[in-house]
């Protein structure tokens, strides 16, 4: 299939280029597609492994995962990450849970299930080959973390405990109270230390990727810089997985670690890699609101507050009262009003936009106007004080800590936030980039989300991806080397190590005026703005010249004190955000170019007459894959097809 | 609120350190303290000063990297992670000490900036169970008794930002490492790797130079996370069974 459109105002910005033919999955029935392609794949005699080697970038449940697998399986492996400890990645920050298609509960979930509600979920915009890997792996993943030692939480019987999770009918989610993510990442860093210990696994903390070496069209090592020391290395393998997570701190303000960065993943674009649906962001409905300008990230609270808190403003805009204060008919409960079926429950992207509505209308609360109640009170009138502090304690307790005041008392003040990103790096179906030899796992790449991600399936991917798919499909990368050894002389390590230095150089010579994070706000307000919740056709136009600007101004004006050869943080962040800006950019023209609403996304001109969000499958069904230019950035599309799931579009009303 | 910091100043691991007082004007009570470290690096970098280097990363408590001794106490007044610490908790004038971590097995790298790369090559030594990725079987096959899965969680809820290390008057790292002999050595899985575990973890522990415990408990009133001193009973009691065993 070719898709074809009619000519769209995002052109003056991107070229258009061939489609991208083929995503090298398996023909045939979708149930043996994984099986085929592991069946086919070629293998490594285990003598040989030790031969090989593959640089793993990130040390999350993905690249610790793969790390660790490959590790065992006798590859010799050098991993690298920006924190002290591999243990610290942001993975460890995710609460809710797990999802695997365990149908523990007998209560019709399957494999064909978890596949069906995740390509749904997706909004039709992820491949439907990709997804049901994705839910076959989910199973193996639960054994694989138990077997480790994750003290998932269990009954009396001393089974597996499950909880429904995300909107779906199927109690599928397994957890750890609200630390999930941390005790799969525990379980993950614990086999890569145990690699690291036997000498498989090489550890490289307090490093952080500034380029990608390619040679003779491969993908064969990368430039780090010692965060300690300063010292630019240069390293080299057979081939290179990228595992580095999401690129939400974009925003400036997002429930990301402070560290969290696209830096990785746009160098290697700038060499060649396709970046996937860069628009595709998920705004969280339910977190803490900013308090003030100094703030540094925002804080996610469980959706499961939705379950029982009523979401509110004032009925008058502008209105200064406390919410006591406020007598129970000037109030707009206004998710009920407008979704009377699903209420406080409606999806994350609706009650994300809507609480932005209000605000807009000058009904928003708390600090700068930029918060909707979130009230407990009916629930402590109807459940009971004990059976509230039971359910939601800890929550409260979190509520209470950073904002100072009592949530049993006042109600709570909720706000949408950045908290994940779909997009990412494109790859095939055995992770493999447009660029040979360049593997990209979990959030780094675009893969099994499509435009919105359900919740409980970002830690099953970045599993699913480092323990089960990777080692299979780069396995059969590597059976074809090893590759021709490079050494530090070669012509691209040379160039690519002088191309670090040179930028570095001139970060510390600009001497400007402003801070690195006065840009980096500045970026995030525009990009809050204008290719949030809701984009407009001339809002993004806007925005693409605000950026371009901001480009401008920061490599005139920064200021980045101190020098290379010591721990520099400031340094680090300079190159973080410059690599932003550009994201920034391409983000802009890819929502531009998008003239629909899917996921999570809003495109203003694309709504039904009662202002619902309106998908094009007759033009949209793709994945925007974008190449690098220097003057302009060229769209491939991969048209996306659906053999199994049927193409609907959804009602909350 | 305006407010005075004293900070632990040291260019890098060889050089000589030193407490350097700034002043920090309109700061808010809703700030986190690592905030309030970002406003006065602003203003530093904005006067051609150094900005004070700080781990963090996630500044929600979970991730473990940040971490300061704060007018003498792990983390501060509060029992919780310095991200996690707000400035509410200060009264307006307060002259508030920032030091790094202090502990012989954890060097200052800048500022407050410290090396805990012991405990990374402390579970190196044993705090894992060994199943290589493929090799596990069905999950609901290894039941685990809900009060052994409870408290195998309460130590696994260590986030080993050494907070432990530092309030210890020994320098002792006995309770990260026993939060994980406990962690591992409650569930069914860990049993096989029990003995070599708790004796390849202390070795290295002892190794990286930390000191011996005393149990005095100045690492569980400043453990964030609350994680519980009688893990280091348990740690003891696995520890005399491997060398009675003879597996020393």
């Amino acid at each position: 299939m070719t898709t074809t459109t009619s000519p769209n105002v995002s052109e003056q910005f991107h070229a258009i280029g061939p489609d991208i033919a083929d995503t090298k999955a398996p023909a045939g029935p979708i149930e043996k597609r994984w099986d085929d392609r592991k069946f086919n794949a070629k293998l490594v005699n285990p003598a040989n492994r030790r031969k090989l080697s593959v640089i793993v970038v990130g040390t999350g449940l993905a690249g610790g995962a793969a790390a660790a697998t490959l590790g065992e399986a006798g590859y010799q492996v050098k991993s690298f990450c920006y924190q002290d400890s591999p243990r610290r990645a942001h993975s460890i920050a995710a609460q809710g849970g797990i999802n695997a298609a365990k149908n523990y509960r007998n209560d019709g979930d399957s494999i064909y299930r978890l596949f069906d509600d995740t390509v749904k979920g997706g909004d039709f915009r992820a491949r439907e080959s990709n997804v049901y890997r994705l839910a076959q792996v989910s199973v193996n993943i639960i054994d694989q973390c138990v077997a480790q030692g994750v003290p998932f939480a269990r009954e009396y019987g001393g089974l597996l405990d499950n909880r429904s999770f995300g909107g779906v009918q199927v109690s599928r989610t397994f957890y750890a109270r609200g630390q999930t993510g941390q005790q799969l990442l525990i379980g993950a860093y614990q086999a890569l230390e145990r690699q690291i210990g036997a000498g498989t696994v090489e550890m490289n903390t307090r490093h952080e990727m500034l380029e990608l070496i390619m040679v003779d069209n491969r993908a064969r090592g990368i430039v780090v810089r010692d965060m300690v020391t300063g010292e630019i290395e240069t390293h080299t393998a057979d081939a290179v997985v990228l595992a580095t997570g999401g690129y939400g701190n974009v925003f400036f303000l997002s429930t990301n670690a402070m560290g969290s960065n696209t830096t990785a993943t746009w160098r290697a674009h700038k060499k060649g890699a396709y970046f996937a649906n860069p628009c595709y962001t998920q705004i969280h409905p339910t977190c803490i609101p900013v308090s003030g300008d100094y703030q540094s990230k925002l804080t996610l609270m469980s959706e499961s507050l939705r379950n029982d808190g009523r979401i509110w403003v004032p009925k008058k805009a502008g209105d200064e009262r406390a919410a006591a204060d406020i007598p129970e008919d000037e109030r707009d409960y206004y998710l009920e009003r407008i979704y009377p079926a699903f209420g406080n429950l409606v999806p994350r992207d609706i009650a994300s936009r809507a609480a932005k509505y209000q605000c807009d209308d000058g009904k928003g609360v708390g600090p700068g106007g930029l918060g909707v109640y979130l009230d407990f009170a009916e629930a402590i009138e109807r459940l009971g004080l004990p059976a509230v502090k039971a359910k939601y304690g800890n929550l409260f307790d979190m509520y209470a800590q950073i904002t100072g005041e009592n949530p049993y008392e006042t109600p709570m003040r909720i706000y949408p936030a950045v908290h994940y990103t779909m997009g990412g790096l494109w790859v095939d179906y055995d992770l493999q980039s447009n660029l040979t030899g360049l593997f990209v796992a979990g959030e780094a790449n675009f893969s099994e989300h499509g435009a919105n991600r359900l919740g409980a399936s970002a830690l099953m991917q970045g599993l699913a991806d480092g323990y089960f798919v990777l080692p299979n499909t780069l396995a059969n990368y590597l059976a074809d080397g090893p590759y021709e050894k490079i050494d530090d002389s070669h012509e691209a390590v040379v160039e690519a190590r002088r191309a670090v230095e040179e930028r570095i150089a001139t970060f510390l010579s600009i001497n400007g005026t402003r801070t690195v994070d006065s840009f980096h706000k500045e970026l995030g307000h525009i990009m809050w703005e204008y290719c949030g919740m809701e984009r407009t056709e001339e809002g993004l136009i806007k925005a693409i010249g605000l950026i371009r600007d901001l480009k401008q101004a920061f490599w005139s004006d920064v200021k980045v004190t101190g020098v290379n050869e010591e721990l520099n943080q400031t340094l680090e962040r300079a190159g973080r955000v410059a690599d932003f800006i550009e994201l920034g950019e391409l983000m802009c023209i890819d929502a531009l170019n998008r003239r629909e609403s899917c996921g999570g996304h809003f495109r203003a001109e694309s709504q039904t007459e009662d202002g619902e969000a309106l998908r094009h499958d007759d033009e949209f069904a793709y994945v925007s894959a974008w190449e690098f230019g220097e003057e302009r950035p060229t769209l491939h599309k991969e048209p996306l097809e659906y053999e199994y799931v049927e193409m609907k579009s959804r009602s909350y009303k | 609120m305006n407010i005075t910091v004293r900070v632990w100043r040291q260019k890098n691991a060889e050089s000589k350190g030193k407490m350097v007082t700034y002043g920090v004007e309109n700061v808010s009570e809703d700030m986190s303290f690592l905030e309030m470290l970002d406003v006065l690096n602003e203003q530093l970098t904005l006067t051609d000063d150094d900005p004070i280097a700080f781990d963090h990363d996630c500044r929600e408590g979970i991730c473990g990297a940040c971490g300061v001794v704060i007018n003498g106490q792990a983390h501060g007044p509060q029992v919780t992670t310095t991200c996690q610490l707000h400035m509410r908790s200060f009264e307006d004038g307060a002259v508030i000490d920032i030091e790094p971590w202090r502990a012989g097995a954890f060097p200052v790298i800048k500022d407050l900036v410290v090396d805990r790369g012991a405990f990374d090559r402390i579970i190196q030594a044993g705090g894992f169970i060994s199943a290589p990725t493929g090799s596990a079987v069905e999950a609901n096959n290894i039941p685990v008794p809900k009060d052994n899965a409870d408290h195998a969680f309460e130590s696994a809820a260590c986030i080993g930002c050494g907070a432990c290390v530092a309030a210890c008057p020994n320098g002792s790292g006995m309770l990260f490492t026993a939060a994980k002999i406990t962690h591992l050595g409650l569930l069914p899985q860990g049993q096989p790797e029990r003995d070599s575990r708790v004796v390849g973890m202390v070795e290295q522990h002892d190794h990286e130079g930390f000191g011996g415990c005393t149990n005095i408990g100045e690492c569980t009133a400043a453990c964030p996370k609350g994680i519980p001193l009688d893990t280091i009973s348990r740690l003891n009691r696995d520890l005399l069974g491997a060398l009675a065993k003879g597996k020393a």
